[in-house]
């Protein structure tokens, strides 16, 4: 099996997120960054799949160079090789100019599977494996809770989670699958894992090496544009309901009042 | 000065095992200290990251780390919860590293791989009832009947020694004397010797009812005529005591690690909770009385971690250490537990309530000032360097 995972370096989610006021694009420069959680749950998975039918798992990732820490993280859990798209003239992209630009490099290593992560907690588009699939022209498997690969005959079955069950999806190789955290418990890399991730293939693609037209990238190039950002207002503080003996009732009274019963 | 920055490997494995600590360790601490029970499923967890075998060579199933790395995961365990943080310290430092130190090809064959893996635990039996900073007063005895050491005695406060997955416990015993029984200046000779365990006549009493560490297992241990292969003696015969000392040397280091996370631990609860608490209409920290609190017990925390650094550079680049890491005990443990102090004063009536996790942590500083080398011993190492 030849697995692609694709991970994406994102504030940290436990630090406050903010947009660049002027840019109002994600602010990556004042916070701590680390791999996309849901991200580590795509890895994993990848991990497994190789653990059980045999095959390569290579990460890929654009970014800028501090992403690179996230490669690392993936290549140290046990991904084989890596390739990170970097450029400053990426700055910027669009969920659909990074698509696009992860299919072309994602196309050259001809995979079996291309995982992604249902979501990246920065942006929370949630689009990026649909495109992907658009681009690749592969079939998509979303929402997937379980992977069961038989690689004899050319499938992977998913478990795609549902509100009130689950549905058993099948599609035929090459195939994008997308995970919800729901599908494993990511490893925590090893000491061992950490000092070979160094040694591990890894290669490095600017916008030309990756045979990307200069002038479809970036934030001049974007399709989509952020005309306005507002922080979110601070959280009010709560209400305090002193019991004289109405207790009850104001509490009945305030949760009807917000349509809560 | 040896150089203590550290590298990226490093850096990474600090930054993993603080995340492990974060989402793995923190959310069962409280429950596994108010129920003492031992943590089995958080140590698999660790075991499964390789922290067991983090500074012994890939030959014996170690991950290749050394002995800086370990400390660094030590401290951020301990940044979290210190009864897991000792189970590490004294699982490689105290359990594995003697074997790994002292002991034969074949004994190491024998024993590394399984204490790397995490699958089983080491234990030391170096302090007795009657005999603790003067550990020389072993009166712990073996000898040997037909090709087996024949073990009596008694060992107190011993660490990892009662776990369901405790395989072996190192112990000192007392192998012989030399010279005159009569003489005033006989020498007991001492020895350590590996028993592997559960065996007959060994015995893990009931667990102690501790302060703290609570989550950390700790018996006293008696030995009635356990008998062990001649084999298993650990080292020269004769040299168990020395050789036991300079395990202490390194596991200052350790502990000294530990004292750091913990007395870290102490400044960023009570940075997060002189913000938010007000009284007197305004934020706590914005009293001096509060803010200066903290800023020392930052300073505090600066000095030991840049202290157990140098120790650890030390050791690690092949320099004399003993002093260093008598130094780094001493003024981290010192650290730990004034900074416990403070951070609960900060925390007013909550900080006496085992829900908020700086009460746990004064709990469990006051151990770091008696184990491995009360704080008086380690003045006495410190003396003996200056020769006095
Ligand atoms: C939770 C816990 C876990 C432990 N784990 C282990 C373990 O795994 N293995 C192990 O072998 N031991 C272990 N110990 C034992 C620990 O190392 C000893 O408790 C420690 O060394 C002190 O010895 P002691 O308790 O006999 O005190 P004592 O030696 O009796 O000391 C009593 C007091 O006298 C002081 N004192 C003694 N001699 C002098 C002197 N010459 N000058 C000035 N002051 C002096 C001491 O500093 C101390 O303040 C553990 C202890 C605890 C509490
Ligand atoms: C076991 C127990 C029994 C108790 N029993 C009773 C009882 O029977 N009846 C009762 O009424 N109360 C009782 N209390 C409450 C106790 O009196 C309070 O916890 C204590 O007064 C501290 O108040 P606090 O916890 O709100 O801390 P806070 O007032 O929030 O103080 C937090 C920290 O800020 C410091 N601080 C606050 N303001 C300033 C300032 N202006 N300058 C400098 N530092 C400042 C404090 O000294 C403290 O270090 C009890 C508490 C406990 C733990």
């Amino acid at each position: 099996m030849n697995i692609v995972v694709t991970v994406k370096q994102v504030p940290d989610t436990w630090a406050e997120k903010k947009l660049d006021p002027t840019t109002r694009t994600t602010d990556r420069k004042s916070v701590d960054n680390v791999m996309n959680e849901m991200d580590e749950y795509g890895v994993e998975e990848a991990l497994k799949i190789k653990e059980a039918h045999g095959g390569e798992v290579t990460v890929v990732t654009m970014g800028p160079e501090k992403a690179l820490e996230t490669v690392r993280k993936a290549l140290s859990m046990g991904a084989d090789k890596a390739v990170h798209i970097t450029d400053e003239a990426l700055a910027g992209s669009d969920a659909l100019q990074t698509s696009a630009a992860l299919a072309k490099v994602i196309a050259t290593l001809s995979p079996d599977i291309v995982i992604t992560a249902a979501e990246a907690s920065d942006a929370r588009g949630g689009v990026l494996g649909a495109l992907l699939a658009e681009h690749l022209g592969f079939p998509q498997l979303t929402q997937a809770r379980k992977v069961t690969v038989d690689p004899g005959a050319g499938t992977v079955r998913i478990e795609r989670q549902a509100d009130n069950g689950y549905l058993l999806v099948e599609a035929a190789t090459p195939v994008v699958v997308g995970v919800v955290e729901k599908i494993n418990q990511p490893r925590y890399p090893s000491f061992k894992g950490i000092m070979a991730a160094k040694k591990k293939p890894l290669t490095t693609l600017s916008v030309a090496d990756a045979g990307l037209d200069p002038g479809t990238v970036g934030l001049a190039n974007a399709a989509s544009t952020v005309l306005d950002a507002q922080p979110a207002p601070p959280r009010q503080s709560g209400t305090i309901v002193k019991d004289e003996g109405d207790g009850g009732t104001r509490v009945a009274d305030f949760l009807a009042a917000q349509k809560l019963i | 000065m040896p150089d203590t920055r550290l590298t990226d490997e490093q850096e990474s494995l600090r930054r993993t095992v603080a995340e492990f600590a974060r989402e793995v360790v923190a959310p069962v601490a409280a429950r596994h200290d108010e129920d003492r029970t031992f943590p089995y499923e958080v140590v698999a967890g660790m075991a499964a990251m390789g922290l067991f075998g983090l500074p012994f060579p890939e030959s014996y199933g170690g991950m290749g780390g050394d002995f800086f790395t370990l400390c660094l995961a030590i401290e951020e365990l301990a940044r979290v919860d210190s009864s897991v943080a000792i189970t590490l310290e004294a699982g490689c430092s105290l359990g594995a590293m003697p074997i790994y130190r002292f002991g034969t090809e074949k004994q190491k064959r024998e024993w590394l791989p399984m204490l790397c893996s995490g699958a089983a635990l080491g234990a030391f039996g170096l302090t007795e009832p009657a005999a603790g900073s003067d550990a020389g007063g072993t009166r712990t005895t073996a000898h040997l009947d037909s090709g087996m050491w024949v073990i009596n005695g008694s060992k107190a406060f011993i660490t990892n020694s009662g776990t369901t997955i405790t395989r072996l416990v190192t112990v000192t015993a007392v192998t012989g004397t030399s010279g005159d029984d009569r003489d005033a200046d006989r020498t007991k000779e001492i020895s350590s010797i590996v028993v592997p365990v559960p065996a007959p006549g060994f015995t893990a009493e009931p667990a102690y009812s501790k302060v703290g560490w609570h989550a950390s297992d700790t018996h006293p241990l008696a030995f009635v005529d356990v008998r062990v292969p001649e084999a298993n003696l650990l080292g020269e015969r004769g040299r168990g005591y020395a050789n036991f000392l300079a395990i202490l040397d390194e596991g200052r280091i350790a502990i000294s690690a530990l004292a750091v996370g913990l007395a870290q631990a102490c400044v960023d609860e009570s940075v997060a909770y002189a913000r938010t608490r007000h009284a007197f209409g305004r934020p706590i920290a914005a009293n001096q009385a509060i803010s200066f609190k903290i800023a020392d017990m930052e300073a505090r925390v600066h000095v030991a971690r840049t202290a157990y650094y140098d120790a650890a550079a030390r050791m690690a680049a092949g320099l004399p250490f003993k002093k260093e890491a008598a130094i780094a005990k001493l003024v981290s443990s010192e650290a730990a537990v004034t900074n416990a102090r403070e951070a609960t004063q900060i925390h007013g009536g909550y900080g006496f309530m085992n829900e908020y996790p700086v009460a746990r942590h004064w709990r469990d500083s006051k151990i770091l000032e008696i184990g491995e080398g009360t704080s008086e011993v380690q003045k006495m190492i410190i003396a003996h360097h200056l020769g006095l």
